[in-house]
């Protein structure tokens, strides 16, 4: 028997988050309940930590585990994506916890058990690798979303939740199951090598698998048809997950779309594109049509969040390195912006989640200058408009889509765009137009939160400014592999 | 003989599990499951994955199924709690996707199934051992990652289920 | 496959079979005895000597008894639970090696029904189907106590399978093999018994196996004083006896295991090997007995926590030491 060669330098940044979970639990389980909020520090420094691991490995270019797990430019990139992901969740979560009184420790500890899945379906070189990854991640997440197990829509929510989530990972392995009775493997890189399915019917069953892989991954994207749950789920979850769930899964499952869909079945990207046409057009609609009708500022969220499903697709109806790099940076910005607006959310709604009408913003602005204009900096740039962020984001994929001559998806993604600016604007309407009759909620001014709300905005107008000198734009999307 | 045995198998799995969506008596759903489980194992047991067999009986048939009769015990539902059939157009539209799944399934196994390659087995294939040796070399990573996935589950049960103490 | 195979299969098959019915008839007139010695009672005395056909005469009553099936149960579950029970509880002794491998016609025959490479698998998935009937039954009477001894027994059942499943283990790292002929071919040797090489093993083995076989002092699910008789309250008749015969049946397999497991199956000096198989299956059966005569039942919440609490983490550490030492 011999075991696999394991590049534990490689594997560091894993390592670290992984140890950290395991190190959070340990203090929640042993600091008497009124220190727990310590484990939030730890949290917040590990992440830096494994950050910093993850920049240590740049430019590994290298295949571990028996050929299982890709240390590569692509995931590095995304890797860095969730830490900053998560670590903004983190310094955001730090005075919501405080004020419901959740329990600290088994917090922090899940949403860092929900990263180290996401890291691992970043790296992921077999299907196996992500679908282990995937469940990790879930699985904290279908907790957290329940985390106030005093209320009852947070109960709600989980349950939705898990429930529709556990049904699409029965999709996922079904999916896998068909790939590997085609080709015979379920290792990504394989699959690549059109050598592998000379058999005659196994590009029906290859099809097949594809299918269903797409669909449990177009409910972890909430993409249309399979977006139902997102508004009960967001609405209902504590509002700092609602911010994690919102940037972190997706991420990870256009990680995972990238690797299946544009690397292993590459060859077949032409057969794949009316699909992924299709499927982003409905989703953009969907999700920008009713998002005009939301009074609930989550809710709207959510259903913007299902129009940036649709945006995001487009890469994969393209097909190509170019528009997948630049979803990838469409990821960063998306992570940045949607997490900054559900920071000034928080800020606002204090101690009262769970009503957030769209109304309770009314002055805002006048009262609260600084808050105001961040809220208006990230709803303009989730609407795409420079110079933010977003309008970057938007570009590069638009051009990559242009390239490949996708020009009727890109000229209906911008025509939703356009009506996307309608709800978003309104709450900056709201926020500066109308004064309030009554006093306004008072505000307090945790310090971790506003660090993280400045960082968000710094990097909303850096990225935006200056999209080409913070990130790559020529990400192989697999190891080499030796 | 393995002919026969296979087909009766795969009639008992077939069967149970239509019984298992016919029923309206929960526990006796439970139970054409658990059948259909046992079934299915000697299906396993034919395709020579002995240990996967087992493991079939051990873990769905004997563990999980368990919880699933103690649940149901537990929550006792009346046939009032159930629900009405609130959108009648459904059953329909089920019936006719099924249908044309099936038709699709029958067009797929006429044009290709018999072309599907047979494999010669390698020497002591799905014994224990080569099990165990594939989940420690080839597959290690996901192996071990499993460990930690269980740990987020029982760390999620445990914050879901436990007592709380601030109030 | 030819024919005297199948037919000297046949003869195990029916030879096995008999020999563990028979064992469970004499086994509710030893229990009867040797409680009443216990309690300084002389036991049934008037059928035959000391009573030795009071098992006979208890299964002609059991046979003429009334069959009554009450009017609120669920008639199609109600009736198939007493074959449930009474059918895992003769299955797992197939794969048990009750003896030498022996020479007929020129070929050898391992004295064993079945010599499956998994058959510590094959036992346990037997013994995770018995739950079944107990649930059953529990839930298609439709009465309290049935209902709650069921749901008593699967939790029970859950409950005290992982401990046994772990110290399982340890005898399959000790010999390597799942295969239970391997097994006892392994402990040729008086000290190469697994009961000395691991003695912890044995005793988490024990103590899980009766607790699966719903045993005193861990006979909540039928516990008397709480559930009249818990999940076989509504039955009456044969059904009632089935239960009872799949008791005994599950008692004298866990024995039989126990003996191939850690007591070195067949083997023993002088004697032939199936006497001291059927001894050493005997005393376990004594053993039974004797704690419940001996020992007052548990509570159900000290039940849970000394199976999840107490046997589970003994079992994980002795798991881990044992591993330990073999590599």
């Amino acid at each position: 028997m011999e075991f696999p060669q394991i590049d534990y330098v490689a594997i560091l940044p894993e390592i670290i988050i992984c140890g950290l979970a395991l190190l959070i639990m340990l203090f929640a389980a042993f600091l008497p309940r009124d220190r727990r909020w310590i484990t939030g520090h730890i949290a917040w420094f590990g992440i830096i930590v494994a950050s910093f691991a993850v920049w240590m490995n740049w430019g590994t270019d290298t295949r571990t585990f028996a050929g299982m797990y890709s240390i590569d430019l692509f995931s590095s990139v995304l890797k860095l994506i969730f830490l900053l992901g998560s670590l903004l969740v983190v310094f955001m979560s730090e005075n919501y916890i405080r004020l419901h009184k959740l329990e600290a420790g088994e917090y922090y500890a899940l949403i860092i058990f929900s990263l180290f899945g996401m890291m691992m379906m970043a790296s992921a070189a077999d299907l196996v690798v992500f679908f282990v990854g995937l469940e990790i991640m879930s699985v904290a997440l279908y907790v957290l979303a329940g985390f106030r197990r005093s209320d009852p829509k947070s109960n709600e929510s989980s349950l939705k939740y898990f429930l529709l989530g556990a049904f699409a990972t029965g999709f996922i392995v079904l999916g896998i199951a068909f790939v590997f009775g085609a080709v015979g493997t379920t290792s990504i890189a394989q699959m690549f090598d059109p050598q592998q399915y000379t058999l005659a019917n196994s590009f029906f069953y290859l099809m097949v698998g594809g299918g269903l892989l797409l669909i449990g991954l177009a409910f972890k994207l909430a993409s249309f048809p399979f977006h139902m749950w997102v508004p009960d789920v967001y609405e209902g979850a504590p509002t700092a997950v609602t911010a994690f769930m919102s940037s972190g899964p997706k991420a990870a499952a256009i990680a995972v779309l990238a690797r299946v869909f544009v690397v292993a079945f590459g060859q077949h990207i032409t057969q794949l594109s009316p699909m992924f046409w299709s499927l982003s057009v409905l989703t953009m609609f969907t999700g920008n049509l009713i998002a005009i009708s939301q009074t609930n500022i989550k809710r709207m969220l959510a259903y913007s969040s299902i129009a940036h499903a649709g945006y995001m697709l487009i890469a994969f109806a393209t097909g190509t390195a170019e528009a997948v790099n630049s979803v990838v940076f469409y990821l960063l910005t998306y992570t940045v912006m949607n997490l900054g607006a559900f920071m000034v959310l928080l800020v606002v709604e204090g101690k009262e989640d769970g009503d957030n009408e769209i109304t309770s913003f009314t002055g805002l602005g006048r009262r609260h200058p600084f808050l105001g204009a961040a809220m208006t900096l990230f709803l303009i740039s989730l609407a795409g408009i420079p110079p933010t962020a977003g309008f970057a984001g938007k570009f590069f994929l638009f051009k990559a889509a242009v390239a490949k001559g996708q020009i009727p998806l890109v000229v209906i993604a911008v025509i939703n765009s356009l009506i996307s600016v309608y709800y978003y604007l309104r709450v900056v309407v709201v926020m500066f137009m109308i004064d309030t009759q009554t006093e306004f909620r008072p505000v307090s001014y945790p310090a971790f939160l506003y660090v993280a709300l400045v960082v968000a905005v710094l990097g909303t107008i850096v990225l935006g400014v200056f999209p080409t000198s913070f990130f790559p734009f020529d990400i192989p999307l697999l190891a080499s592999g030796r | 003989m393995e002919m026969f045995i296979f087909i009766l198998a795969a009639i008992a799995s077939v069967a149970c599990c239509l019984m298992v969506i016919t029923q309206k008596n929960p526990v006796r759903a439970v139970l054409f499951l658990i059948m259909a489980f046992v079934a299915q194992a000697i299906l396993f047991v034919q395709l020579s994955a002995v240990f996967v067999a087992a493991l079939q009986i051990i873990v769905y048939a004997g563990a999980i199924m368990v919880l699933f009769l103690f649940i149901i015990m537990l929550l006792n539902l009346r046939k009032d709690e159930f629900g009405g059939d609130r959108h009648p157009f459904q059953k329909f539209a089920a019936v006719a996707l099924a249908a044309l799944l099936a038709f699709e399934l029958v067009i797929v196994a006429l044009r290709d199934g018999s072309r599907s390659p047979s494999v010669s087995l390698p020497e002591n294939f799905g014994s224990v051992e080569s099990i165990g040796e594939i989940l420690f070399t080839k597959y290690l990573l996901p192996f071990e990652a499993t460990s930690i996935l269980l740990m987020a589950a029982i760390l999620g049960a445990v914050v879901l289920a436990k007592k709380r103490l601030d109030d | 496959m030819d024919w005297t195979f199948l037919i000297v299969k046949l003869i195990q098959v029916i030879a096995v079979f008999a020999v563990l019915l028979t064992g469970c008839a004499y086994m509710t007139w030893l229990e009867r005895k040797l409680v009443a010695r216990i309690q300084s009672r002389l036991g049934p005395m008037n059928a035959g000597y000391q009573g030795l056909l009071q098992p006979v005469a208890d299964m002609i009553k059991l046979l003429f008894k009334e069959d009554i099936t009450p009017k609120h149960v669920d008639k199609f579950i109600y009736g198939i639970a007493p074959l449930a029970s009474f059918i895992p509880a003769t299955l797992s002794i197939a794969v048990v090696p009750f003896g030498d491998s022996i020479t007929l016609f020129g070929r050898t025959y391992d004295l064993v029904i079945s010599n499956l490479n998994v058959g510590i698998l094959y036992v346990l998935a037997i013994t995770s189907i018995g739950v079944y009937s107990i649930i059953m039954a529990g839930y298609s009477s439709n009465s309290k106590y049935s209902l709650l001894g069921g749901l008593r027994s699967s939790a029970q059942m859950i409950s005290y399978e992982i401990g046994m499943g772990l110290a399982i283990v340890v005898v399959i790292l000790l010999s390597g093999s799942l295969n239970l002929v391997d097994i006892v071919d392994k402990q040729g040797s008086f000290v190469g018994w697994y009961v000395f090489r691991n003695p912890v093993a044995f005793v988490v083995y024990f103590i899980c196996a009766v607790a699966e076989t719903n045993r005193s002092p861990f006979d909540l699910p039928e516990a008397e004083s709480e559930l009249v008789a818990g999940y076989h309250t509504e039955y009456s008749s044969m059904k009632f006896g089935m239960f009872f015969v799949a008791e005994y049946a599950n008692m004298i397999t866990v024995g039989a295991i126990a003996t191939t497991l850690f007591f070195g199956g067949w083997h023993g000096p002088f004697l032939p090997p199936i006497v001291w198989f059927l001894i050493k299956v005997a005393a376990f059966q004594v053993f039974y007995i004797w704690a419940r005569g001996t020992l007052p039942r548990l509570r159900y919440d000290q039940l849970m926590s000394f199976g999840w609490k107490v046997l589970l983490p003994i079992a994980v550490i002795n798991v881990m030491v044992t591993a330990f030492f073999v590599l």
